[in-house]
C-alpha cells in the first residue's frame, strides 16, 4: 500500500460524495498516481464503512470486467468486485429516477445465489456449480463517477467498481442440466434488442466469475458466505439509458426481468 | 434492365465463382439495378450452377439483423439458393482455397417436413411445417472485390452464400424457444462471439415466415425436405487455411469445422 490512512479516508468521501450528490470526478489516479491495488480495494472498503456506520445493510457482491475483451482493453488478467448495499436494490418492473444518477448505463447479468460457502483458493467451476443454490436474471446499474466513463483499474475498483442499482426477477433455476454458457441473453430497450449475447461472454463459463471472487476473498482470508447474491459480470457491452426508457432482459431458461428510468 | 444484361452480370457473377476471382460491384457499372433486377440476376447464376450439374437442396435468409439492414440502407432481409455443392457435415475440412474472401457467422438450420406456400404463412405454419433444427456455420463469401457490396449486389451474388456446415444433431422444436437461444462461437479455442436467436429479426422463425410470404409472391414456396438458413446469430469472423472453428448453441446442439 502507498497511501496513507488519512488519504484513503478523504478519497473515499470524495468518491462517495460524488455518488450521493450524482456528480462526474476527475479519476483518483491522477492526483495519486503511486496508489496501488490494495489501495484501492481500501478506498472501496471504506466507502462500506461509510455506508455500513448509517445503516446500510450488504446485500450481496458483484464481479467487474469479466470479458476477455475487457481484461485485454485494460490489461489485467483477473475481473474485479464489489459490494451490493440495501438501497441499491430495485424491485422488478420497478422505477430507477435517473436523476439520482450520474450516467447511467445497464447490463445483463446471470445472478448466482449459493447454499453453501465458498473459499479460495484454488475455487474452481465446480465448487461453484455445487454451491450454487439458483441463478437467476438481474440488470446491473453501472455509474461510473468518473467523468465520461473515463477510468483505469485502480480507479474503478475505487469506486465500488461503478456500481450503483441492481434489479433481480424473472425465475430462479437449478444449474443441474443447465448449460451456463450457451444460455442466450436478449438486452431490450423500450421493445427493441440492443444488446444479444450468451453466457460465455462471461470468462468463457459465468461460474468462473464467482470462483475468481472466491479466490480473490482467500487470498485477504475471508470468504463467499452460503446466501450471498453475486452479479457475476455483464455478458454483453452495457447500455446507456435516459429517461422514460424501458429496459427488458430475457435469459434462456430463466425469464425476464425489466425496470423503467424515470 | 433488359433480360441480356441480366444473363451478362449473372454469368460474369457465375464465372467469377468457378474461377474464384472478384468482380467489381454491378452498381459501379449498373448504378440503375434495382433489387428485382437483381433477384433475376441470382436466378440466372443459380441456372448456370444447376445446367453444371448441382441440384437445389434449400434456401439461406441474409440481412437480418437491424445493424445490417441500417448498413445496407434497407428494411427487409434478403434470400439466396443453397445447392448440393455446397454442403458440409460436422466435422469436415473446407479447403480454404475454394472461397475467396470467407467469413462465418453461427445460425440455426430449419429442415422441413412440409411445404410453406405464402402468402400468409404465420410463424405457426413455420412451427407446424419444421422436422428439427440444427446448429449450422453458413460461410459467407463474395464474387464481389473487397465485400463492396450494396444490397443489389450481394443479392445479385446469390445473397453472398459461400458454402454451409451442418452440426451434429436435428432437434425437435417443441419447448425451444429459439429467439432465446444462446450461441457460442470459437475460432481456434477463443471465444470469439456470443449472440443468440433473437438477433435475427427477433425470432428465427420470423425469418423464416417472411421467406415463405415472399417467395409466395414470387410464385414459388419452400418444399418439404428443404434446408432453410435462419440468418446470423451474432458478427461474422474471417476464416482463412488452418483456423479451426467450433460452435455451441443453448438447447440445440454443436458444429464445428475446420478449414484447410
Amino acid at each position: 500500500m502507498n497511501l496513507n490512512q488519512k488519504t484513503i479516508e478523504q478519497l473515499a468521501e470524495h468518491l462517495e460524495n460524488a455518488e450521493l450528490e450524482a456528480h462526474e470526478v476527475i479519476k483518483i489516479t491522477e492526483a495519486h498516481p503511486d496508489m496501488d491495488w490494495d489501495d484501492a480495494y481500501a478506498i472501496q472498503a471504506e466507502i462500506l464503512r461509510r455506508k455500513l456506520a448509517r445503516g446500510s445493510r450488504v446485500v450481496g457482491l458483484k464481479a467487474g470486467l469479466t470479458s476477455h475483451g475487457k481484461m485485454k482493453q485494460m490489461g489485467v488478467s483477473t475481473p474485479v468486485f464489489g459490494w451490493l448495499v440495501d438501497y441499491f436494490s430495485v424491485a422488478d418492473g420497478g422505477e430507477i429516477k435517473h436523476s439520482e444518477l450520474i450516467h447511467p448505463k445497464v447490463e445483463p447479468e446471470i445472478v448466482f445465489v449459493t447454499k453453501k460457502a465458498l473459499r479460495g483458493p484454488g475455487c474452481h467451476i465446480g465448487a461453484v456449480l455445487a454451491a450454487t443454490d439458483f441463478v437467476m436474471p438481474g440488470i446491473e446499474i453501472i455509474d461510473s463517477r468518473y467523468k465520461d466513463f473515463k477510468f483505469d483499474l485502480k480507479s474503478v475498483i475505487a469506486d465500488n467498481c461503478s456500481s450503483t442499482r441492481f434489479v433481480l426477477g424473472g425465475q430462479r433455476a437449478s444449474v443441474a442440466g443447465l448449460d451456463l454458457r450457451t444460455l442466450g441473453v436478449v438486452l431490450e430497450k423500450n421493445g427493441e434488442p440492443v444488446a444479444i449475447g450468451a453466457g460465455a461472454a462471461v470468462l468463457g463459463h459465468p461460474a468462473a466469475a464467482i470462483a475468481a471472487l472466491a479466490n480473490h476473498l482467500g487470498a485477504r482470508g475471508e470468504e463467499i458466505p452460503a446466501g450471498t447474491m453475486i452479479l457475476s459480470g455483464g455478458v454483453t457491452e452495457a447500455v446507456s439509458v435516459s429517461p422514460g426508457d424501458h429496459v427488458n432482459l430475457r435469459i434462456q431458461s430463466l425469464g425476464s426481468v425489466s425496470t423503467r428510468f424515470v | 434492365m433488359d433480360q441480356t444484361t441480366i444473363e451478362r452480370l449473372g454469368d460474369a457473377l457465375y464465372d467469377a465463382l468457378v474461377a474464384g476471382t472478384p468482380i467489381a460491384p454491378l452498381t459501379e457499372t449498373h448504378p440503375e439495378m434495382r433489387i428485382e433486377d437483381a433477384y433475376q440476376v441470382q436466378r440466372r447464376m443459380i441456372a448456370r450452377r444447376v445446367a453444371a450439374g448441382e441440384r437445389v437442396i434449400g434456401k439461406k435468409i441474409g440481412v437480418t439483423s437491424k445493424a445490417v439492414m441500417n448498413m445496407l440502407g434497407v428494411n427487409q432481409p434478403d434470400f439466396g439458393m443453397l445447392t448440393d455443392r455446397m454442403v458440409f457435415n460436422e466435422g469436415e475440412t473446407i479447403p480454404a482455397a475454394s472461397l475467396i474472401q470467407p467469413k462465418a457467422e453461427g445460425e440455426i438450420a430449419f429442415l422441413l417436413k412440409h411445404d410453406l406456400q405464402g402468402p400468409g404463412v404465420t410463424a405457426a405454419d413455420v412451427l407446424a411445417a419444421t422436422e428439427g433444427v440444427m446448429a449450422c456455420f453458413e460461410v459467407v463469401d463474395s464474387r464481389i472485390r473487397d465485400w463492396k457490396i450494396r444490397i443489389q449486389d450481394t443479392v445479385s451474388d446469390n445473397a453472398s452464400c459461400g458454402v454451409f456446415v451442418l452440426g451434429d444433431q436435428l432437434v425437435d422444436i417443441a419447448d425451444l424457444d429459439l429467439a432465446m437461444c444462446g450461441m457460442v462461437l470459437e475460432k481456434n479455442g477463443e471465444i470469439v462471439v456470443t449472440g443468440a436467436g433473437a438477433a435475427s429479426m427477433q425470432h428465427p422463425v420470423n425469418a423464416v415466415v417472411w421467406l415463405a410470404n415472399m417467395l409466395g409472391q414470387l410464385g414459388e414456396s419452400l418444399k418439404a425436405g428443404d434446408i432453410v438458413l435462419s440468418g446470423a446469430m451474432g458478427a461474422m469472423v474471417p476464416v482463412a487455411a488452418g483456423d479451426s472453428l467450433r460452435m455451441q448453441i443453448g438447447g440445440i446442439g454443436g458444429c464445428s469445422v475446420r478449414f484447410v
